[in-house]
């Protein structure tokens, strides 16, 4: 055959369907090993719904418990603290829940379901920390009087309430996050499913 | 486009390297179907690092957790299954990829001068590759890693005097362990693929550098045109690059039906006893090794312990490996290709190959006498072809080989 008889276009083409079929192929071939990086069976298993019992929770007791490998806060408030909440409101950088930090069955001025309960997952928004628990009332390193009790960050100073409301003025952009929970009965919480789907 | 190209190629030699090797690098244009397994194994190798990768992710190499986290990876892990089998599968092809490609090499005498150190490279690549199958096999602590390796490891506890001290020193305890199993782990994952991809690239730094042989077993480069390029040569890419690709696609579809359909494939690439933990209280009923390290082991049980010690039968296994790296000095024929050869090579090459192949089924069966002797029969065949192989390369009468290549 001579050059002149060489098809060029015929050629073009075949190369490139051919590299479109390789590309597919490949592009198969690679959805198995991106998907063995997802959280896998057992990861999944340990992210189950864990059941928290609270009968013995006291007022002002905080209990830390484990979910999907996430400290989760569960502390009872008693009537002082509720009161508390909406006077700081001008403090806070997100006081009336604008952001999306909470289910919508915890989108209230308490950010609970019940409001004497709060359920949080203790991780700062700025960098992850958790910040620890600083009930008292008062307490002089966190700002003397105008402190009503709430949550300060040891890593970055982030100070959050007893709501889990964010601070005016401090590293953390928004309000800390409140997982999926729901009560079974008035004194066993479930971590991890949603109110109506159980 | 260009411009880029003339800037790196200022800074790296990229359009040389292209060149060299594959859009100028002449090829004999007779390639045959043996042709296709030196870019095969380079498959394999890729694949076989590709999935090493992703396995080492959810290995644990701890005695304690090594056989539950296989388990874990075959049923937790998304797709992990498939990326074990492929691993699994991929051992097993690697061997049949290179034990073929070796098969081209005893065909048309590619060993032959100038291309003896492609060959010796090729075997301690084979080498390589076999300590890198047998502490890969040991990974799943299962009940043949944990026996296979005691045997193995055993060997070379058979050398006088220093014997109990090199198994202590390659134990790093008193019997197979958690040390052992660490530090095969290190091995498989990084100190042997190294090697292994140090030497693919020595082996084709030599390859280019002298040229491919070819079925007919004619220097190519002894007939070139008015610009240097060999009459019979053709350029690497794309005419050979296209040819391989469909070796590929064919190579896939094999080892994808085995992957899909049968990835033990009845016991031979992967054993049934190996789905029951490591248990130092109980041998299984019936050991042996891979199929790919077989033959070698029916050499081992062919030779009797002698003098009160089974050392003869490990000098002799090691002897069968290290053997094939003489060839090219013990074969004497001017002739390379199978084409021209004399009809004695032909003969010992065909008793060779079916004594390899029974040595290999051998090495799966229980010892019965009649095996044994079968064993002792075959091995002093096997190692007749090496060492009478001076005699018969020289004698007989060889055909004339063409100036150049020839068409089928």
């Amino acid at each position: 055959m001579s050059e002149q008889e060489i098809d060029l276009k015929k050629r073009r083409f075949l190369t490139g369907a051919t590299s479109v079929v390789g590309a597919v192929g490949v592009g198969f071939v690679l959805v198995p090993f991106l998907s063995s990086w997802m959280p896998s069976a057992r990861a999944k298993a340990a992210g189950a719904p864990v059941d928290v019992d609270i009968t013995k929770l006291e007022n002002g007791q905080l209990v830390r418990v484990l979910w999907r490998k996430k400290p989760i806060w569960i502390f009872k408030r008693d009537k002082t603290v509720l009161d508390n909440l909406p006077t700081l409101n001008n403090e806070l950088t997100d006081p009336d829940n604008t952001e999306d930090q909470q289910p919508a069955y915890a989108n209230n001025a308490y950010r609970s379901i019940n409001p004497e309960i709060a359920v949080i997952i203790g991780i700062c928004t700025h960098l992850g920390c958790s910040p620890t628990y600083r009930p008292e009332v008062g307490a002089a390193d966190l700002g003397g009087d105008a402190w009503k009790g709430g949550f300060y960050c040891p890593c970055h100073g982030s100070k959050f309430d007893l709501s889990g409301r964010v601070y005016k003025g401090v590293p953390a952009p928004t309000n800390l996050v409140i997982p999926p929970y729901h009560f079974v009965t008035d004194s066993l919480i479930r971590l991890g499913i949603d109110p109506k789907a159980s | 486009m260009d411009n880029n190209k003339n800037w790196i190629d200022q800074r790296f030699p990229l359009t040389k390297v292209w060149n060299e090797h594959l859009a100028e690098y002449y090829t004999p244009r007779n390639f045959n179907f043996w042709y296709f397994f030196g870019s095969l194994a380079i498959l394999v190798l890729v694949i076989q690092i590709l999935t090493g990768v992703f396995l080492t992710m959810h290995y644990k190499p701890d005695a304690a957790l090594a056989f539950a986290s296989v388990e874990y990876i075959m049923r937790d892990v998304d797709w992990g299954w498939l990326i074990r089998y492929i691993h699994s599968t991929g051992a097993s092809a690697f061997f049949i990829v290179i034990y073929l490609h070796m098969y081209r090499g005893l065909l048309y005498g590619s060993y032959k001068a100038p291309r003896e150190l492609i060959w010796v490279l090729g075997m301690v690549l084979y080498i390589a590759l076999m300590a890198e199958a047998f502490m890969g096999y040991v990974l799943p602590w299962g009940q043949m890693s944990y026996w296979g390796a005691k045997v193995i490891i055993n060997l070379f506890g058979s050398f006088p005097i220093v014997g109990e001290l090199i198994l202590e020193f390659i134990l790093g305890d008193y019997a197979v362990g958690d040390p052992v199993l660490n530090r095969f782990f290190s091995l498989h994952v990084i100190a042997i693929p190294l090697i292994l991809v140090i030497l693919v690239f020595l082996h084709i730094v030599a390859l280019h550098a002298v040229g491919s042989n070819n079925p007919d077993g004619v220097e190519i480069k002894q007939n070139k045109d008015e610009n240097g390029i060999p009459k019979d040569g053709i350029p690497f890419h794309p005419y050979y690059s296209v040819k391989d690709i469909m070796g590929v696609v064919v190579f896939l579809m094999i080892f994808s039906s085995i992957v899909f359909f049968a990835p033990a494939l009845n016991g031979y690439f992967l054993e049934a006893p190996n789905y029951i933990e490591a248990n130092p209280l109980k041998t299984p009923d019936h050991i042996a090794p891979l199929w790919y390290l077989t033959p070698f082991y029916s050499v081992l049980r062919a030779i009797p312990p002698m003098f009160g010690s089974q050392l003869p039968g490990v000098l002799a296994m090691f002897a069968a490996l290290l053997i094939l790296i003489a060839l090219p000095w013990l074969d004497r024929s001017k002739v390379k290709s199978i084409r021209y050869r004399s009809w004695p090579y032909k003969v010992a090459l065909g008793i060779f190959v079916v004594s390899f192949i029974i040595l290999g089924w051998l090495g799966m069966q229980a010892v019965t006498p009649l095996y044994s002797l079968m064993a002792q029969i075959f091995t002093g065949l096997y190692f007749a072809f090496f060492i009478l192989m001076p005699w018969f390369t020289s004698i007989g009468k060889t055909k004339p080989v063409p100036e150049r290549t020839t068409e089928h």
